[in-house]
């Protein structure tokens, strides 16, 4: 009986985005119409960053790594050949980059695949010891992304980057496949392997002794969410048309570690809930960083003022109010009334 | 030309332990990443650049202002940030540090200006000296000399007297440690103001040899000393320096000999990183922490 109901709800959830979606496509204006496209997206990174961090509490810093690297082979294979043929100001690229080309699905999937190939291989080093290394070592994995996407200008231009990418991301593209996301999520989530997933993060001792097979549980997290963060990079890419190197540099993690800590860390609703507040606040603290008026005093124009707040943000949730908004609840928890506390 | 670029390795090794050993030290008491002890060394670089910059200070009064402001930092953001979370699952520990990292960064660059400043060095340690043919600026001799004395000061502390001991046994078993009387709290406090200090002298040797200060700069060179105690072995202090040594040599030399990696010199600290966890995850000097806490 509650599952009917569960799924009831999920459905219901599903159809009034697929209806939002259509709607706001057709009466919104460019400016907003933008933000739901960063929402959409957002939601695909923080759902699935939240599987790791959040479902197997592995802390890993590894989002901006693995977006660019979807961003680079969706613009790669997109942008027309004739496009990239004067591109490249410092070095001639290789011949095989000039005859890449693919189609919008096809780009997406392979950037999954690449982004999931390349977690699957430093998962080897990183899930082999226990601890905290994974933090660092995708910390240090976003960095040297960075550095080859710099220092390998016959195939990524270097610090110039790419343009010209054909925008392809619209609602439907972002929000369809925002929707696959959180829903194949929950299910793993609600799967065997999500069980694994939440025993190595309450108790990885414990985990062991019954039997589950923690490097396969963790290595499993590990590579859904570089999938998503693959396809959601190559989103992003056919979104703003044009990349470079510094747009992801660890900026972009930080964001999404607020978005799941603010939304409950473990709760795929509250990624959800999170993306929507962050990306909406990031948009309304713009104020912040320009020039502000106190009593008639004037302040001077401090961009990079609303970093800060963000990670006092970051900081108060953690001491403060650690379970964040949903803390591990989700939407289908909050009709159950108060006879049964989800944990 | 190999003499000389032993002796730049050893400088840039010896910057590098000095940063490397106040995470290990972190790690040995509290198991925790301290994402912010870069940030540490960029705030102790800052106010070497406040002392001798803005307050005109003589040299040595800002390397003083340097480490205790430094110190107080470090300790002000264990007693703020962390030690409210002590029972608190790790990851919490881990978000807060990433947090207070964060909060460094973009404060110094919203109210210093992220544009980096050329660090006024003093003319005695700008001398080059000439031994049969090498040149040797004297900032890569201090720097060396300094460390070494340095981390005498910091082996004895440790081994030789009773805070040293309050602290390899907190790094044993936290429990008994307040059991026996002693104030846990207290002693973690004190590590992190021993690492931000050492970071804090590591911050200004780093801006009198490249010398300009600007908020990032503790980003990267934190991430490759982390990733040097861990190949040194993390939770020990040799093993730290061993580490910085190491990865600083393999900069200075692959750089000489190879000048066409020069662009990837950054990733050669998370190679080591990556095969020391594939081979010896322990590190070279380590201690296994999962088996037997030392």
């Amino acid at each position: 009986m509650t599952v009917k109901k569960d799924q009831w709800i999920n459905l219901s959830f599903v159809f009034g985005v697929i209806g939002f979606i259509g709607i706001a496509n057709s009466f919104f204006d460019e400016y907003t119409i933008r933000i739901l496209n960063n929402i959409a997206i957002f939601t695909i990174l923080a759902v699935s960053y939240n599987l790791i961090n959040g479902v197997t509490g592995q802390f890993s810093l590894e989002p901006n790594g693995f977006v660019a690297i979807g961003a680079y082979v969706t613009a790669l294979l997109l942008v027309s050949p004739e496009a990239k043929q004067y591109q490249y100001a410092i070095v001639d690229p290789y011949p095989f980059v000039l005859s890449l080309h693919a189609n919008f699905v096809v780009a997406l999937v392979l950037s999954g695949f690449f982004a999931t190939c390349l977690a699957l291989v430093l998962s080897f080093p990183v899930f082999r010891v226990r601890g905290d290394y994974l933090a660092i070592v995708t910390l240090g994995f976003g960095f040297i992304i960075k550095i080859f996407a710099i220092n390998y200008p016959e195939v990524t231009n270097g610090s110039l980057g790419l343009n010209d990418i054909p925008e392809f991301s619209n609602l439907y593209w972002t929000g369809g496949i925002a929707i696959i996301a959180v829903i194949t999520v929950l299910n793993i989530v609600n799967s065997k392997f999500g069980r694994a997933m939440k025993a190595v993060r309450d108790d990885e001792d414990a985990a062991i002794a019954m039997g589950v097979n923690t490097f396969k549980a963790k290595t499993f997290a590990f590579c859904t969410s570089a999938f998503f963060e693959g396809v959601g990079g190559g989103l992003l890419a056919a979104l703003l048309t044009s990349i470079s190197p510094d747009l992801f540099d660890f900026f972009f993690t930080f964001q999404l570690l607020i978005i799941i800590v603010l939304g409950g860390l473990g709760s795929t609703t509250g990624a959800i809930v999170g993306t929507i507040l962050v990306m909406g606040g990031s948009e309304w603290m713009r104020f912040l960083d320009e020039p502000m008026k106190f009593f008639g005093y004037t302040t001077p124009a401090m961009p990079g003022l609303r970093m800060v707040v963000f990670s006092l943000i970051l900081i108060f949730i953690m001491l403060f109010a650690r379970e964040g908004i949903m803390g591990k609840k989700e939407l289908k928890d909050l009709f159950k009334g108060r006879k049964r506390s989800a944990k | 030309m190999f003499m000389q670029q032993m002796i730049n390795g050893f400088s840039l090794g010896s910057m590098y332990a000095l940063i490397a050993i106040g995470y290990t030290m972190v790690y040995g008491v509290l198991r925790l990443i301290n994402f912010a002890h870069g940030d540490i060394m960029m705030v102790g670089g800052f106010l070497g650049f406040f002392g001798v910059a803005v307050l005109e200070l003589p040299f040595l009064a800002a390397v003083l202002l340097a480490i205790v402001g430094s110190a107080l930092l470090g300790m002000a953001s264990d007693r703020i940030a962390y030690r409210p979370l002590r029972s608190a699952p790790k990851i919490s520990l881990l978000i807060t540090a990433i947090g207070v990292s964060f909060f460094l960064e973009n404060a110094f660059n919203v109210f210093f200006g992220g544009v980096p400043r050329a660090f006024p060095v003093p003319s005695v340690l700008e001398d080059i000296l000439e031994f049969g043919g090498l040149t040797i600026p004297v900032s890569a001799l201090i720097v060396p000399i300094l460390t070494a004395m340095l981390l005498a000061i910091i082996l004895w502390v440790l081994f030789k007297t009773k805070y040293g001991m309050a602290i390899r046994a907190l790094a044993f078993d936290v429990d008994t440690v307040n059991l026996m009387g002693i104030d846990a709290n207290r002693i973690i406090t004190i590590v992190f103001g021993m690492g931000s200090a050492l970071a804090a002298v590591g911050g200004i040797f780093w801006v009198v040899n490249y010398p300009s200060v600007d908020p990032m700069m503790g980003v990267l060179v934190g991430l490759k000393a982390f990733a040097a105690a861990v190949v040194g072995g993390i939770g020990s202090v040799g093993g730290a320096v061993l580490g910085g040594l190491i990865i600083g040599f393999t900069e200075v030399v692959v750089i000489a000999f190879f000048p066409e990696l020069g662009g990837y010199k950054d990733a050669f600290a998370f190679i080591f990183l990556i095969l020391i966890l594939l081979f010896k995850p322990t590190g070279i000097l380590g201690i296994d922490f999962e088996k037997s806490r030392f």
